[in-house]
């Protein structure tokens, strides 16, 4: 197999503001990237993939260690590489105000392609993606998926050696990013002649499945890297489902994760997934209080956790909250919000029971930050009704929102305060007098293990403390109802994992969650779903019962990803909304799966 | 395919694409017309150092009979308004609340004194109020002015030759009328120009950068100085069509004369042009976004090209260190260039050393910008 980068004992250090210490990105990374097959940078927000893929291409210059692409040191002499690298950066990356076709011709320019070749190869890839009814269109105007595909389209033009993907698959809804791997699969059997080579970064563990070769990053150091079968192998025998009775799956994955041969615990559905550590006898489910004990097969998720996992956390204990009546705390009917002719929203209804986690998921330009801007009472509805503990936030007084805790998706926190000034300002918005104030910070950083780094600037931690500080201070005032919007994405499994403890302990002490994810697993975690596509909820129901509906021979253990896709696919021919096919750039919608793609190719 | 050809194609590609965003983005467009119209428009109506019908109180003791011709020579200049008052308490209150900017005041003894100027001269006195230097000392000239009009009446009529006396011939040039608009809006437009052009680069190029485009121009085969090239000749015609906008509008909507060569006038735009493009490029390469290139374009363009270019204040009756500073601002070459060129002429003595300085100007942005945009996002 033909060698197209190597990299030698790479180490960056972005220089820190203000002289301070700098920020090492990448450290001690050493890998082999191979012509034929795709190879996975796999790792969490800020594991130094963007990074990796900056230095592929030539645009950082390492601190330490060389790199070189087809036998071009990139620190010297990255100028002869950069015909042969096909680059897609994670920002899109294309000029929105020209069309499709404008797009594809600067790209054959700036790489002086013949006309002729020119020609076939635009033919060849407006067909691979579905792009070549909207070859006249803004790219801006572009739905999500088909920007992605636009930006795929450009960097495979010139028939690259080495196509550098960054994160192309986020924020995409999951019928979308199949159709990328698809897509990325089918040119490089294509460009198996010219000895091509793909690198793909991605935050989804479960791509890693679809990697010839993984490299794993964490925190900036690469754990392993090999086939992903080397990551499945050691795990085989570890893992197992356990049957338990739905309404006490949450205390019960607590108590499994206490028990010793536990490594780790995930919901699923009505099942708590057990990875065990390495060997230890498979414990009696009786013990568990479950039902049943099955083997399960195991995910690249399972080996990656297995590689970094601490001790098993068990999240602290919440005060119960007084109950406030019975009923639903919060009540959404015929939710509609337009903006001009666009429909953002459209007649959303559902309710959420006290203690309930219940989830919005879909993927970005669904509506759900629009569905939760009308709740949180910032934003006015067209049309339709939202309450929140019995009022309308809309004109509710402030004493409504002291009853709410809100995390907003990039934790809005202020990067140059540190952790405890942090605290402080969000309890004094929050109004606690200064004994109460004292009082729930002192809790804060205790209980959510932050103590050690109260005095450091937030802007500063790793994404999943972030993540702790800005749960921590949205509890601050002790709310009974919690928003959180995109509350886990990007963060790796553990501090995830960490992360839904606490909300199950906090939905077991009363709390009211409403959640907004387009991550299916986050999904898992909740008690019940609504699939919102298009400004619509198309389903509601538990993550079990989702997973029935689609159901069948040909899916007999659906993921909620498959329920998610079969789902909104049942749902396009019911459908007739012209406006979808006009998205404007503050609202991009998904695609239409059978608009841009012919059917049939996508099971393919 | 030789290495001059793919460059001819790659840049082909870029400058097509700067003008389809160009045309498509309203923002460009807007910066390059719509901005210096309208602060031509605002500038060239809103500043005017004219003082024009100035109010002045006249308190007239004197009998009237001798001081009608005195009234009647102030009345006839165009630039003083007279009005009566009875007392000069009146014509104090008027002074306090604004409404007139002096008084003039002519005793009882006015006109027994102008009948013996050998034994004492006759005293007029005028209250000015000086919050304004400039003006007041404006209407003092103008109240002089008009005295001694109505003086050498009175001498001609006397038949009286004032003895040895010098006869001062006023001729006013360059602008005969002395309207401030001839010598404001020359400058005005290197203003307004130094401020677009800057704009223009700094905030584009800063989008590309937040939008990402960046990152996929440095990672293709596209050398920098084509990446540079191509925007600062896109937007080098913009910017030549703006700087002929702004020239037209003085010269159609204003009425300032222009008496020197186009040929010249285009030379020393094109060259104050390459220093304000490449200089915004230069801030937006450092800046990578649109926020802080617009604040610092602004900062480092308007500021000086308003205070130290001489467009308003006069440079020669600055501080010598100020004066010194001016010279580091190239707007002030660009200013003093076009008002040579609108109110004097081609005058080449004074014109050379300024294009000089433009061109050095050119070549240090330009040389700054390349020398500090690597391909490199570090």
């Amino acid at each position: 197999m033909a060698l197209l980068a190597e990299i030698d004992g790479l180490r960056h250090v972005f220089p820190g503001a203000r002289g301070g210490p700098g920020q090492v990105a990448l450290d001690g990374v050493s890998a082999r990237i191979e012509a034929g097959m795709i190879t996975g940078v796999v790792g969490p927000d800020a594991a130094g993939k963007t990074t990796l893929l900056r230095l592929l291409a030539g645009l950082l210059r390492p601190t330490e260690g060389r790199i070189a692409v087809l036998g071009h040191d990139m620190a010297t002499d990255a100028q002869a590489a950069h015909g042969m690298i096909g680059y897609m950066p994670q920002r899109f990356g294309l000029y929105e105000d020209l069309s499709v076709a404008e797009n594809l011709s600067l790209f054959a320019d700036l790489h002086t392609m013949p006309r002729a070749l020119r020609a076939e190869r635009m033919a060849l890839l407006l067909r691979f993606t579905g792009l070549a009814p909207f070859t006249a269109r803004l790219a801006g105007q572009l739905s999500g998926g088909m920007k992605q595909k636009l930006g795929l389209a450009c960097a495979l033009l010139a028939r690259p050696r080495l196509l550098l993907l960054d994160e192309p698959s986020v924020g995409v809804d999951p019928a979308s990013r199949r159709e990328l791997w698809s897509i990325v699969a089918q040119m490089l059997e294509e460009g198996h002649a010219d000895g091509m080579g793909v690198v793909w970064a991605t935050a989804y563990l479960d791509e890693a499945e679809r990697c010839g070769r993984v490299l794993l990053l964490h925190e900036g150091r690469m754990l392993a890297a090999g086939p992903p079968a080397e990551f499945l192998a050691p795990m085989a025998g570890r893992v197992f489902r356990l049957a338990v009775p739905a309404a006490s799956r949450r205390a019960l994955a607590v108590r499994a994760a206490a028990h010793p041969a536990v490594l780790d615990v995930a919901m699923q559905g009505d099942t708590l997934r057990l990875v065990l550590h390495e060997g230890a006898a498979p414990p009696d489910p009786a013990a568990l209080g479950g039902t049943a004990l099955t083997p399960a097969a195991p995910r690249f998720e399972d080996g990656f956790v297995a590689r970094i996992a601490g001790p098993a956390q068990v999240p602290p204990a919440e005060t119960p909250r007084p109950a406030g009546g019975d009923g639903q705390v919060i009540e959404v009917a015929d939710l509609t919000r337009r903006f001009g002719a666009f429909t953002a929203v459209d007649r959303v209804s559902f309710s959420v029971a006290r203690g309930e986690i219940f989830g919005l998921l879909g993927p970005n330009g669904a509506g759900k930050s629009t569905t939760f801007r009308m709740l949180c009472g910032l934003l006015a509805p067209s049309s339709g009704r939202a309450r929140v503990a019995g009022m309308d936030l809309m004109r509710a007084p402030a004493a409504a929102r002291a009853r709410l805790g809100y995390m907003a998706q990039r934790f809005s926190l202020y990067g140059e305060l540190s952790v405890r000034d942090n605290l402080t300002f969000f309890a004094r918005v929050y109004g606690l007098s200064r004994a109460a104030r004292a009082r729930a910070i002192a809790d804060a950083l205790a209980r959510f293990d932050l103590a050690e780094v109260a005095g450091q600037p937030a802007g500063l931690l790793p994404l999943g403390v972030k993540q702790r500080l800005a749960l921590a201070a949205a509890l601050l005032h002790g709310p009974d109802i919690l928003f959180l919007d995109e509350p886990t994405s990007g963060v790796d499994p553990l501090a995830r994992r960490a992360f839904w403890g606490r909300i199950g302990a906090l939905a077991q002490a009363g709390v009211t969650v409403l959640v907004t994810s387009h991550f299916m697993d986050e999904a898992e975690y909740c008690d019940r779903l609504a699939i919102v596509s298009a400004g619509r909820i198309i389903v509601t129901g538990t993550p079990a019962e989702l997973r029935a509906m689609v159901r069948g021979p040909d899916l007999p253990e659906p993921s909620l990803e498959d329920a998610f896709i079969a789902l909104v696919a049942r749902d396009q021919p019911s459908r007739d909304q012209p406006s979808r096919d006009h998205p404007t750039l503050d609202h991009p919608t998904f695609d239409h799966p059978t608009l841009d793609h012919p059917p049939g190719e996508r099971a393919a | 395919m030789s290495a001059l050809r793919a460059s001819l194609i790659r840049l082909r590609g870029l400058v097509g694409k700067e003008f389809l965003q160009i045309l498509r983005d309203p923002s460009a467009l807007m910066i390059a017309f719509l901005l210096p119209v309208v602060l031509l428009l605002i500038n060239g109506f809103g500043i005017s150092l004219d003082a024009r019908d100035m109010r002045v109180a006249a308190v007239i003791d004197a009998p009237e009979e001798s001081t009608r011709a005195l009234l009647q020579a102030l009345s006839n200049s165009p630039y003083l308004d007279v009005v009566r008052v009875n007392d000069t308490q009146e014509g104090a209150a008027l002074m306090a609340d604004g409404s007139v900017r002096g008084m003039l005041v002519l005793r009882e003894d006015f006109s027994q004194h102008l009948q013996r100027p050998a034994r004492w001269p006759a005293h007029a006195q005028l209250l000015v109020n000086a919050t304004d230097p400039n003006t007041a000392r404006i209407l003092e000239g103008y109240v002089q002015g008009a005295l001694e009009t109505w003086l050498s009446g009175i001498a001609i009529e006397r038949r009286l030759v004032p003895a040895g006396g010098v006869s001062v011939e006023h001729r006013y040039w360059f602008n005969p009328e002395l309207r401030s608009a001839d010598f404001i809006i020359p400058g005005m437009v290197a203003f307004v120009m130094s401020m677009t052009g800057t704009l223009l680069t700094a905030l584009i190029v800063a989008r590309e950068w937040e939008r990402g485009t960046m990152e996929s121009m440095l990672a293709s085969p596209a050398r920098m100085g084509e990446l540079i090239a191509a925007k600062l000749g896109s937007y080098f015609v913009l910017g030549m069509a703006a700087m002929a906008s702004g020239v037209l509008i003085a010269i159609l909507l204003f009425g300032v004369p222009f008496r020197g060569s186009v040929l010249v006038l285009t030379l020393a735009s094109a060259l104050f042009l390459v220093f304000a493009l490449s200089l915004g490029l230069f801030i937006s390469t450092l800046a990578r976004n649109q926020f802080v290139a617009a604040q610092v374009s602004f900062l480092v363009t308007m500021m000086p090209a308003l205070m130290l270019s001489g467009m308003v204040y006069d440079i020669a009756s600055m501080p010598g260190w100020l004066q010194a500073i001016t010279f580091a601002v190239p707007a002030r070459y660009l200013v003093s260039i076009l008002q040579t060129l609108f109110l004097a002429g081609t005058v080449w003595p004074l014109l050379l050393p300024n294009l000089g300085a433009l061109a050095l100007a050119a070549a240090v942005a330009l040389g700054a910008t390349l020398a500090i945009t690597r391909r490199r996002l570090d």
